[in-house]
């Protein structure tokens, strides 16, 4: 199969790009970030999703499947820069999709989408609404790409498009909201609230996204490891030190002190758990992860031991 | 109905209890058969750490503070979902609590009553956390299923925040019932098991209700006794637990058949009252005389 990846430079779209490639698929990817030491077979189009010089890669490439990974989370981008990356990105890759003969779309959401909430179900199935938005406006952007993806099941019959949402990935390169929630030596708690965090190993994110490009599903999906665990269990788990404070102080010491920079309506997400029904997925796909919880933060301690996560690492 | 069993000689103020008194609480934690993983935390976020301090609380209110007179445990089904559905007593949640004690202390193996609770408690700080930890849910039909279809205990008190507004002189009466515990019974195929608690609304003899200071709070009411404060008294405290009730259905049925089945269970609970009432007095009674 052609599969073409857009936003192929990240952690988790290398990965895929090459596991893809190893299992016999023709891989090509776009990126504005570089991937310098691309490896053979893998062919890397420096261009942005949203310019002319993408759709030529899809008239000139003919790509078969596309995994779309090129969004961007509310806290790695200002604002206005994101909402034009996730939304008039997603919208572009969708009409070169329908222009140019994809057979299949994969978009890689995010679990955050369904919000954190003090009345809100435990695990969210994928027939909720999106609650994330009335805490964090930041979201809206990946919330409305998550939905127009969505909007492809209709709009584009003879697509099979899939909408992914992942919980968080911890893995060794120590990326991700989790990831960097985790890097310092003191992470921060909300006094009084101990949430239950999902989480996947990298490897296993990989596997559930060949899978689905594989199984060729279609529809919405919750994609998830292992069950739940509080986050002062990952905090104690990966061997950092859980600092709980008052929310108040802790919207002030956000991005000082050591502590790590977000939003400041994520704050929610240290109160109440974002926690995801996967049955959807594990039977349409089989899916089956292999790294349990203690498994993964035993990784992610021994990749990123507190000093050298302390120091960027 | 209400079957009490033989008392338990190894402990004088345990009921119908066939479990050794012997065992830790801590034992019986670990005995509890629930899912955890190498953390002690099951799928649900229920903590082991979080129960056995909660359980020494608990079993210390249960045995020596209430002294808790527990009939009919052998009625909730060993493994497999149920749901115990039975009145509220008292203003604050003593009922729940009392509840969710008996079925780790008194069942053999030892079971977890998982409570569906009022939408505001997970809105506070510390009660959030514990609530959760001890797996105690917001009553939303999305968790009630879940848990039921994983084969869980529930504990349902189906007159809602209206029952624990109850004044001491209305104390042993039933306000209505919400009729959305049947249909989750009929979906689920899940046995109910009706239960009396008496006595906590002589623990907390409420007065009136102060709704204003309540909604101040952010809670639906701040109930008032003749001491103010809504902490309970050290009065002797009783759950009866009557025979499972199991109505053929799917849930879809009309719903003057749905108030047919809220009815019996309505009954039946009322029934369990009325006979341990009878007896708590006579008891009482018994206990004056010399």
């Amino acid at each position: 199969m052609r599969v073409l990846i857009p936003g192929i430079s990240g952690g988790i779209a290398r990965r895929l790009a090459l596991r893809l490639r190893d299992s016999g698929h023709q891989v090509a990817g776009i990126d504005i970030r570089p991937w310098r030491d691309a490896p053979k077979g893998i062919e890397v189009h420096p261009v942005d999703v949203r310019k002319r010089a993408a759709e030529d890669v899809f008239r000139r490439w003919k790509p078969e499947a596309v995994v779309h990974m090129a969004t961007v989370t509310a806290f790695t981008v200002p604002g206005g820069e994101r909402g034009r990356i996730n939304l008039d990105g997603t919208k572009a890759l969708f009409d070169h999709c329908a222009t140019h003969g994809v057979k299949q779309v994969l978009f890689v959401g995010r679990h955050t989408f369904y919000g954190a909430a003090p009345d809100s179900p435990l695990y969210h199935s994928e027939d909720e609404p999106p609650r994330a938005l009335e805490a964090i406006p930041e979201l809206a952007d990946l919330v409305a790409a998550d939905l127009y993806a969505a909007t492809a099941l209709w709009r584009m019959p003879d697509v099979t498009t899939a909408v992914l949402r992942l919980v968080y990935t911890l893995g060794t390169p120590g990326t991700g909201t989790l990831a960097n929630l985790l890097r310092g030596k003191r992470v921060p708690m909300v006094l009084g609230y101990d949430p239950l965090f999902h989480m996947l190993q990298e490897e296993d994110v990989v596997t559930a996204l060949q899978l689905a490009l594989e199984k060729k599903v279609r529809g919405i999906f919750n994609v998830a490891g292992p069950p739940p665990v509080p986050l002062s269990v990952i905090i104690k788990g990966t061997g950092r030190t859980p600092v709980p404070l008052p929310s108040a102080l802790l919207s002030v010491l956000m991005g000082r002190a050591g502590f790590p920079r977000l939003s400041v309506g994520a704050t929610d997400h240290l109160r109440y758990p974002i926690v995801v029904d996967n049955k959807r997925f594990l039977e349409a796909t089989g899916f089956q992860a292999t790294y349990d919880e203690g498994r993964i933060l035993r990784a992610y301690a021994d990749a990123l031991p507190v000093d050298r996560a302390g120091h960027g690492g | 109905m209400g079957d009490a069993g033989p008392p338990c000689k190894a402990h004088a103020r345990c009921y119908g209890a066939p479990v050794p008194q012997s065992e830790s609480l801590s034992e019986r934690v670990e005995r509890l058969q629930l899912p955890f993983n190498e953390y002690g935390v099951d799928p649900y976020g229920i903590s082991k750490k979080h129960l056995k301090l909660a359980l020494e609380f608990f079993a210390f209110l249960y045995r020596n503070y209430f002294r808790v007179r527990c009939t009919g445990v052998q009625h909730i089904p060993k493994t497999g979902r149920g749901m115990l559905v039975g009145n509220h007593s008292g203003g604050v949640a003593v009922d729940g609590m009392m509840v969710l004690t008996s079925t780790l202390l008194e069942m053999d193996p030892p079971r977890l009553a998982q409570g569906m609770l009022e939408r505001f408690i997970h809105k506070f700080p510390v009660a959030s956390l514990w609530a959760s930890r001890t797996g105690q849910f917001t009553g939303l039909p999305e968790h009630a299923v879940r848990l039921l279809e994983d084969d869980r205990l529930l504990m349902i008190f189906p007159e809602g925040a209206r029952g624990t507004a109850k004044l001491y002189t209305e104390r042993y009466s039933l306000v209505d019932f919400g009729t959305g515990f049947i249909r989750l019974a009929l979906q689920t195929r899940s046995p109910i098991i009706p239960f009396a608690f008496l006595g906590g609304g002589a623990a907390i003899p409420t007065v009136t209700n102060a709704y204003a200071l309540g909604k101040l709070l952010g809670v639906p009411y701040v109930p008032l006794t003749p001491y103010l404060l809504p902490l309970p008294l050290p009065v002797g405290l009783e759950i009866h637990y009557g025979p499972p009730l199991v109505f053929e259905g799917t849930g879809d049925e009309e719903d003057h058949v749905i108030q047919g089945y809220v009815d019996q269970v309505k009954a039946s609970i009322q029934r369990l009252i009325e006979d341990n009432r009878a007896e708590r007095h006579l008891r009482r009674t018994r206990r004056l005389l010399p």
